[in-house]
Formats: structure tokens, sequence, C-alpha cells
């Protein structure tokens, strides 16, 4: 057999492709050039200020010498950002939680194990049980702690993983509700995706906060945390309900007629025909609001709750560690990125694997 | 079938119109049944504790002062003032927002298509890094780590002995026209009005002879080059205020707050991420074949771009772009965060927190928002519709 060989066009001389991708022509020149010469007077100071002149290792400010990064103060209240005020000694639960769901997800990722449904119904219903047991506990002799004392990462996970999995079933049933052809159904389907739209979501916080204790029956009282989570889950509802409309819209109108004339059901013709083509559509749109709901989830800190950049915030504040706060704002920053960049890359694998090549 | 002689209780149920309309009326009587008692209890809570409702609370003094307002207001002003002044500097951030967002987004988006690997590299790490980091997190960034680290008044930076630069704010020298100024503002709508027949007779012309006209350049210069003109010759006085240091702080001049600089820099940046995007989608969806064709009937780049790519791309664009927009208009409600006095930091913060109408208020903030966003949205399906394909 003969070995492959590339045609001469894919052998460019390493010359050839700075001529084309860097000199085109005198505009792109005078461009590389400029910044080039940009790149080449900021980034080595900036890679010096965060890696080789960094402070790593001390308990206190004075083990930073002030020459780069204090990345001390990261390290010294590293516990408090990830875990916010809850108590030391009961750590072990939140880590206990956490790989708890890693490994309960691991499975989902192998293409060859055959019982994922039965896993992901485990993992909507069960395991949200046992989370909250092991989060606020107060039964089988765990010490209770009470959600004012959860924050950073973790909560902006708990936050976040509620927001995800409550919002697409109800952006779905509201989408639904939008191309139903019972008009007082499509109304108010209308009218919530609109005004939800139509406000920033600070204000469906603040309502959330100061408004919600005024509607309940007396006595009756929502957590804050609780409050929180109902106003996001409903605002990114609205838009995913957007996103799966768009997907709705895209399906020809002969699968509806299709499902119709074999004979199913709304919820038959739904779940098993417009559904699964619809969402495979709007993949995409619907990481983006996850995405976003992620991001979203910072919003809280306005309420008073501590979530990371809550937590970070306060932290900035404490008077030993006045006067790091580009440092505090990196490190946040960093972890919002690498969750939310996380997303959007499994997600382009996702529809990447999902595409069937039918568009 | 299997049994004619059906129930007549199925016979019912088996009609989709007939369960279509019994299961809308069980649903708008939950709904009316769940705002009723909403308002039944929220009555109650209000009664209880003591809080009377209405709207005359907007009559009564505010007594708090607003560090940044457009039009005049002291603490002797009223809360319906603060209402107004709130609205005004969210229009202003939005507006300045919208306005420097659309331009980096599209320079970054056109960069991320450039043949040139560098800059389309740096585009695209623009875009992967600030879309992905939560805004509020961008302004506070901008805003303590920045802006709060900038020197006092006594240390300002300054440029010129003009332009001074502190945590207090950007100071800006302040241009006073004298008498006369009337005609320079005149001749720039002079300047517009002509812009618009020369370009109509430019277009006749084009189609006409198929000679084509500068009209860019044309209005360029009438634009800039008669207000000048006007001015030198109704011999208007221009004098600069500069800003002077006094006691503690600068006086006179223009001042920038440092709570509109940060939201301002996090609104542009975060949201030209996602406009650069936008662009570069609309540019890419622009066939293959229209560049071709243009290509084949001689067009030069600049041509090619602005007759053949920009009207078709921006079909593509415009709607995104649209809702961009309006997400930047209610993101500047994060303002709240840092005190860049805006309606929902004035309003319902300050305003609330001192007379606590909490469901006037909210209400009130929340209607302004959706005015806004359905007033936005109706001009740009308009705008749409006239930019959409007519198609046969």
């Amino acid at each position: 057999m003969l070995e492959p060989v590339y045609s001469p066009a894919f052998k460019k001389h390493p010359l050839q492709w700075i001529q084309i991708n860097l000199f085109y022509d005198w505009f792109s020149s005078v461009m590389t050039l400029l910044v080039g010469y940009l790149l080449v007077s900021f980034l080595p100071a900036l890679i010096d200020w965060i890696f080789i002149s960094a402070d790593w290792f001390g308990s206190s400010r004075e083990d930073c010498s002030g020459e780069g990064a204090c990345w001390v103060f990261i390290g010294a209240r590293f516990d408090q950002f990830i875990y916010g005020f809850y108590p030391p000694e009961e750590y072990w639960r939140v880590n206990l939680a956490t790989v708890l769901l890693i490994a309960l997800m691991v499975p989902l990722f192998f293409e060859n194990f055959t019982k994922k449904a039965w896993l992901i119904a485990f993992l909507l219903i069960g395991y949200p049980v046992i989370a909250k047991i092991l989060f606020a506990g107060g039964v089988f002799g765990l010490e209770q702690v009470d959600t004012e004392q959860w924050g950073g990462l973790m909560l902006t996970l708990i936050i976040a993983t509620v927001g995800i999995i409550a919002s697409l079933p109800i952006g779905i049933l509201v989408a639904l509700g939008r191309r139903s052809e019972m008009p007082i159904i499509r109304w108010l389907c209308v009218s919530f995706i609109e005004v939800m739209r139509g406000v920033p979501l600070i204000t469906i916080l603040f309502m959330a906060s100061v408004m919600l204790p005024l509607f309940m029956p007396e006595g009756v009282s929502f957590d804050k945390l609780m409050r929180a989570m109902i106003g996001i889950t409903l605002f990114q509802a609205a838009y995913m309900a957007e996103v799966i409309r768009g997907g709705l819209q895209a399906i020809p109108k002969g699968q509806y007629e299709a499902a119709d004339s074999l004979g199913l059901n709304y919820f038959q013709k739904m779940g098993f025909i417009i559904l699964p083509q619809a969402l495979k559509l709007v993949i995409p749109g619907i990481v983006n609001t996850f995405i976003a709901l992620f991001k979203d989830t910072s919003l809280i800190l306005i309420i008073g709750l501590f979530e990371l950049s809550g937590i970070m915030k306060a932290a900035l504040n404490d008077p030993d560690w006045l006067g790091f706060a580009i440092e505090g704002y990196l490190f946040a920053a960093l972890i919002y990125w690498i969750f939310c960049f996380g997303m959007s890359r499994y997600s382009m694998r996702v529809e990447a694997k999902l595409n069937t090549g039918h568009r | 079938m299997k049994n004619p002689q059906r129930n007549p209780i199925n016979t019912y149920w088996n009609d989709p119109v007939f369960r279509g309309r019994v299961f809308q009326a069980v649903m708008l009587i939950a709904v009316i049944a769940f705002f009723a008692s909403i308002v039944s209890n929220t009555l109650h809570n209000l009664e209880v504790r003591g809080i009377s409702s209405g709207f005359g609370f907007l009559n009564e003094e505010a007594g708090f002062g607003i560090l940044q307002s457009l039009i005049e207001y002291n603490e002797t002003h009223t809360y319906g003032r603060t209402f107004v002044v709130g609205i005004l500097n969210t229009l202003l951030v939005s507006a300045l927002g919208i306005v420097l967002a659309t331009i980096v987004g599209f320079l970054i988006g056109i960069g991320r298509l450039s043949n040139n690997w560098l800059i389309s590299r740096l585009a695209a790490v623009y875009i992967e890094t600030f879309r992905n980091i939560p805004l509020l997190l961008q302004i506070f960034f901008w805003y303590f780590a920045v802006l709060g680290v900038l020197p006092h008044p006594r240390q300002s930076i300054s440029w010129g002995e003009s332009v001074f630069l502190n945590v207090r704010g950007l100071f800006i020298p302040d241009p006073q026209f004298g008498e006369g100024v009337g005609f320079v503002v005149a001749s720039f709508f002079i300047a517009i009005v002509a812009i618009w027949f020369i370009k109509r007779w430019a277009d006749k012309r084009m189609n006409d002879t198929g000679q084509t006209f500068p009209v860019f350049y044309t209005s360029l210069a009438l634009l800039i080059g008669l207000p000048v003109l006007a001015f030198f010759v109704s011999g208007t006085t221009l004098v600069w205020v500069m800003p002077e240091l006094k006691g503690f702080n600068f006086k006179g001049g223009i001042t920038i707050i440092p709570e509109l600089t940060a939201l301002l820099f996090a609104l542009t940046i975060y949201t030209a991420a996602f406009i650069a995007e936008i662009v570069r989608a609309g540019i890419q969806a622009v066939p293959k074949g229209q560049l071709e064709a243009s290509r084949a009937l001689g067009l030069k780049n600049g041509q090619m771009l602005r007759l053949v790519v920009i009207p078709q791309a921006m079909r593509v664009i415009i709607p995104p772009l649209t809702s961009q927009y309006l997400n930047l208009t209610k993101n500047s409600s994060l303002a709240t965060a840092i005190g860049y006095p805006d309606l929902v930091s004035i309003f319902a913060g300050t305003t609330l927190n001192q007379s606590g109408q909490a469901i006037e208020i909210i209400l009130m903030v929340m209607a302004v928002y959706l005015t806004i966003s359905l007033v936005i949205s109706l001009f740009m399906n308009i705008y749409n519709k006239r930019m959409a394909l007519v198609e046969r």
C-alpha cells in the first residue's frame, strides 16, 4: 500500500506562513508590528507581576514583598472563598457531597454505560435530597448549618445547579405554552416572558427580597436563599423559553403533521418527535442561558448573600488585607471563567456529537 | 371503533376543543386566585405593619443629596424628582455605553475575521475572556482595583494643567460659549440637511450616469467645516472654565465621577465581546458567492464592503444587536453595587429605604425598564422590517 502523500500546497514553509498570516499587505504588516510592539512591551511585565515576582507562600501581608502579585492573600482566605462561613469542622460534608456528585456523573460520560436514564433520575431526585441533608444538617445527628453560613464558591455552585436544573423544564413548559393554540395559556406565557425579559434581574431580586415577605400569609416566610433561587430560576426560565421557542419554530410543519397522523397525543408528539429535535437545534442557546445564569449568581450579593463575589468583596474590606483588590478580583474572575468557558466548550462537543447532518 | 356507544363524559373528554377550554378555565382561575391571594395578603400585611400605600410619598421632600444629576437637584427636592434624576442617569450611562460598545464591538468583530493571525487571535482571546466573567465582577475590578487606587486630589495626575485625574474622578475644562452660539448650532443642522440633499443627488446621478460621488468625505467636511466657519464668522467667544483645586477637591469644569467611568468601562468591554461575536456571525453569513460576484463586477475592496457585504450582514446583525442594547440598558442597573446614582440605586435604594414604599417603588422601576424595552424593540422591529429582504 502506498503511503499517503500530502499535496504540495499543504507543505508550507514557516516563512511562507508568516508572510501570509502576518505580513499579507501593508495594513496587515503595520498592525502586526504595532500589536507586536504593544505585546512585547506589556506582556513580560504582566507575566513577571503575576508569576515571577509574585509571592506565593506565607500567612500575613508581611510575607508579600510588594513587587509582584500577593497570592498569599488568596491562600490565607482560600477556605472562606470556597466554603463561606460554613463551620470548618463540617467542611467534610460539602466535600462528600461534591465527591458523590462527581462520582455519580462520571458514568454519564461513558458511551457503553446503559442505565443512564436511571442514573439521571437518581441525580435529579435522590441526589438533591442527600445534598440538602448534608449541607443543612439537623437530622441523623448532623449539626444544623443555617443557609446564612453557606457562602463562597459552594453557594455559587448550589444556586447555579438548582437554577440550571429547574429553569430548563420550566422554560420548556413556558415555550410550549407560548406556542399553544389555547389563547389564554398563550397570553399568560407571553406576559410572563415579556415581563421577565423586560426588567433587570436586580429588580426581580429586590422584589424577591423586599416584596415577597409582604405577599405571603402571616407566619409563612421563605429563607433568603430560597427567595434568591426562585428569582434567578424564573428570570432565566423566561430566556430559556425564548431559546426553546426558536427551536420549536425551526422544526418543519411536516413533523407536527406526521406525528398527528400517527395518532400520537400532544405529550407523545412533543416528547417523542418535536422536543428531541428542537432541543438539539438550540443546544448552543441553552448552554448560553446556563452560562448567563452562572454569571448572574454573582448578583445575589446585592441582597446580602455571600457567594464567591460577595465573599471576595467582604474579604477585600478586611483591614488586615487592604489593597489587594486586583489579586482578589483576578482570582474570582479566573474561577468564574473556568466554569463558563468549560461549559461553552462542552456544549460545542455535545453539539458536534449530536449533529446528525440533517442541517 | 371498539365501542360505538360511548359514555357521554368520555366523548366530551376526548374532544380537544372542550378539553382545551376546561384547561384554560382552570388555569385562569388558578392565576386569578393566586394574584387575589397575593393582593389580600399584601393588604393585610401592610395594615399590620402600619404602612400606608399610594403615591403620595412622591411629593414629600427627599432630604438626601445625589452624586450626579443632569437636572437641578438638591436635598429640598421631592422623591418624585429623585425618580426623574435616576431615569436620566440610567439613560445617560446606557446611551454612552451603547455607542462605545458598538464601536469597540464592531472593531473586535472585524478583527476576529482579519487575515492577520495575530489580530484574529487577540480578538478571540478578548471575546472568550470578557464574556465569561460576570459583569458585576468586572465593575468591581474597574471601580475598586483600578480607579480606587488613583491618587488623592492633591497628588492628581494632570495633563497640561487642565485635565486632572484622581480618586474623586476625571476633571475636564467646561467650554462656555458666548452669544452667537445659536449660529454654530444652526449651521450644524444646516449641514445635516445639506448632506441629505447631496446624498439624494449623488444617488440619482449614479443611477443615471454611473458616476460616483465621494459622499462620505463631503459629509465629513460639511459637518466639521460649517460649524467651524460659523464660529469664526459670528464672532462667538469661547471660554474654557478650568477645574481648580480648592480645599480637598476640584471645583469648576466638568466632573466625570469614577462610578460612571467604572460602570461605562465594564459595560462597554463586556457588551462589546457579545457584539463582536454577533458582527462576526453576521459577516460570515454573507455567502461567498456574493463576494465573488462583486469582484467579478470589478468593485474595489471598500465598495464591496460598503455596497455588498455590510447591507447583507446588517440584516443578520440587527436583531441580536438590539437585544444586546437592551441587555446593556438592563445591566446598567448593576450600578447600585458601586453607588452610581442610577434609577435602581437612587430610587429602589435610597428612596425606598427612606420612604418604605417598597411595592410602589419596585413597580415604578419595573415599569420604567419594561417601557424602555418595549419602545426599543418596537423601533428596532420597524427598522428591521425596512431592512429585511423583500421577497416575492
